[in-house]
């Protein structure tokens, strides 16, 4: 414990934050919604990385840097993400998900 | 009661509320403000966490310049409008089982929270996590995950102006 904070209010939180995320991804009528929700969840992840780090192996560093690898992922994502809505507007005029199936068999 | 409690309890309401407020609003600018207030919030349980680098990066490279990228694409399509369409008839009752059955998932992950992770300690002696330590560690053990890194954000570059040229 760590003043006077348990452990498991950060997975509670974290745990809150990845429900919420997954449920905008999933739920929402809006492309650019669903990448805020994504980035909601790897958020949460690092949040339980970090917490994991400070009270159960506080030291090594190894949490820190893989939190730090998962922000270059997360950039790395929304700005595809945010390319592909580009490329899928200018073909569709649409940012509903529903409307983009063209892969559907 | 300590203060570093309060101010946890507090931080994890705004975050968990801003985080609703990203669900909840029909316009796509306010969600994405309701996502910064939610990284800025993030950002201090880091500072609490005792991870100051981190929480550094989350506010500048997350809520700086992520969300701006956000912002800018929301504007540049004209998406504001988030239409919450009305469901459909057949799945009327889906909605509110699928809040229940996410609300009992979290209660049961709460409670293994609990149990499982309760009587945690920490070492006393505890290093600082700054810029250098960090920066010796990806330069050492972990210096091939972060040249791959450097070729995933490079693909990503390369990606993100391909995908987005004009034909």
């Amino acid at each position: 414990m760590i003043n006077g904070i348990p452990l498991y209010w950060y997975l509670i939180v974290s745990a809150a934050l990845f429900c919420i995320g997954l449920y905008g991804v999933m739920a929402r009528k809006n492309v650019i919604a669903v990448i805020m929700g994504v980035e909601l969840m790897l958020n949460a992840v690092n949040i339980n990385l970090i917490a994991f780090w400070r009270y159960i192996t506080p030291t090594s560093i190894s949490g820190i840097t893989f939190a730090a690898f998962i922000f270059v992922v997360a950039a790395a994502e929304a700005a595809v993400g945010l390319a592909l809505i580009i490329s899928i507007y200018r073909n569709t005029r649409s940012v509903d998900p529903e409307k983009i199936d063209s892969m559907k068999l | 009661m300590t203060s570093e409690l309060i101010v946890f309890i507090v931080l994890a309401i705004i975050s968990v509320l801003a985080a609703v407020g990203l669900l909840s609003s029909r316009n796509a600018v306010y969600a994405a403000l309701f996502l910064i207030l939610n990284f800025a919030t993030v950002a201090v349980l880091y500072l609490m966490l005792n991870a100051p680098f981190l929480a550094i990066i989350q506010i500048s490279v997350y809520a700086g310049a992520i969300m701006v990228l956000f912002l800018f694409v929301i504007m540049l399509l004209g998406a504001e409008r988030l239409n919450q369409a009305a469901p459909q008839p057949g799945l009327r009752w889906q909605r509110p089982l699928a809040i229940g059955l996410g609300a009992l998932l979290l209660i049961q992950a709460a409670y293994v929270f609990i149990t499982r992770f309760n009587s945690t300690t920490v070492a006393p002696n505890l290093i600082q996590a700054g810029p250098m330590e960090i920066g010796l560690k990806l330069f050492g053990p972990y210096l091939l995950p972060f040249e791959v890194t450097s070729i995933l954000l490079l693909v990503a570059i390369i990606g993100a102006v391909v995908l987005t040229r004009e034909k």
